[in-house]
């Protein structure tokens, strides 16, 4: 079962630069918990206490995951995630 | 240093002037590795507020996904503050994600002050990089057209 996931430039350093690694997982709790082990650091910088970051989105074939059940949402063989920081600021 | 053409600059500011006093912001993105602004996309706040801004995540991931089949990169990342000055809140660099990209931070504060009076008040832009938490200030050199590609 193999999951394609696109990875952000700023996350590249955690994967020798890569724009894509691939994963396994039936949840994306599981998923992130595969791609930490080849890649150590990247799941502190998506999870933080136990949920998604706030200014981190991910995708699963297009949907925003907060919509489908955050790190529970289900995956299947061939789904595609997406990694995307926030942007966002302002001026406080 | 940001290169910037006038056109492109004068649609930022007119974006911030018409989302003023929300915060408004966009990107501009450029062939990748080259360092040229040169298509505008204008984001729209979905915090719809005059102290944050975020892009919706909806229109993130479309506008990722373009520039990604353009072979392209947000070459410049704006937005504005519209009661404060144009420089990084706390906010605006725990937040900076791209590092390859010029902040462009827009001020419509004198010119929202001046409004109704004689004078129009300017806009200030100016152009960031923002690493790691650490935020080195850029020239902003504004040129009718960016000079040919090599």
């Amino acid at each position: 079962m193999a999951i394609e996931v696109r990875i952000p430039t700023i996350l590249r350093t955690y994967t020798g630069g890569e724009k894509a690694v691939t994963g396994e997982g039936a949840s994306l709790s599981a998923l992130i918990d595969d791609l930490e082990a080849n890649h150590p650091g990247l799941k502190d910088r998506l999870v933080e206490e136990g949920d998604l970051r706030r200014f981190v989105n991910v995708y699963i074939n297009d949907e925003d995951v907060r919509f489908i059940g955050g790190l529970e949402a289900e995956l299947s063989d061939g789904d595609e995630v997406v990694v995307l920081p926030a942007v966002a600021g302002g001026s406080r | 240093m940001l290169t910037i053409d006038r056109a492109t600059y004068d649609a930022i500011v007119a974006h911030a002037k018409r989302d003023h006093p929300d915060e408004a912001c966009g990107v501009v993105a450029g062939p990748e590795g080259t360092d040229r602004p040169e298509r505008l996309v204008e984001m729209v706040n979905a915090a719809g507020s005059p102290t944050f801004y975020e892009f919706d995540s909806t229109d993130l991931l479309q506008l990722y996904k373009e520039m990604d089949r353009n072979d392209e990169e947000p070459v410049v990342v704006y937005h504005s503050h519209t009661a404060t000055e144009a420089y990084p809140s706390r906010t605006d660099i725990g937040l900076a994600m791209e590092p390859n990209a010029h902040y462009v931070l827009v001020s419509t504060r004198h010119w929202a002050e001046s409004r109704g009076g004689n004078n129009e008040g300017p806009v200030e832009f100016r152009s960031y990089r923002i690493v790691d938490g650490e935020v080195t200030e850029e020239e902003v050199t504004v040129v009718d057209e960016l000079p040919a590609r090599n």
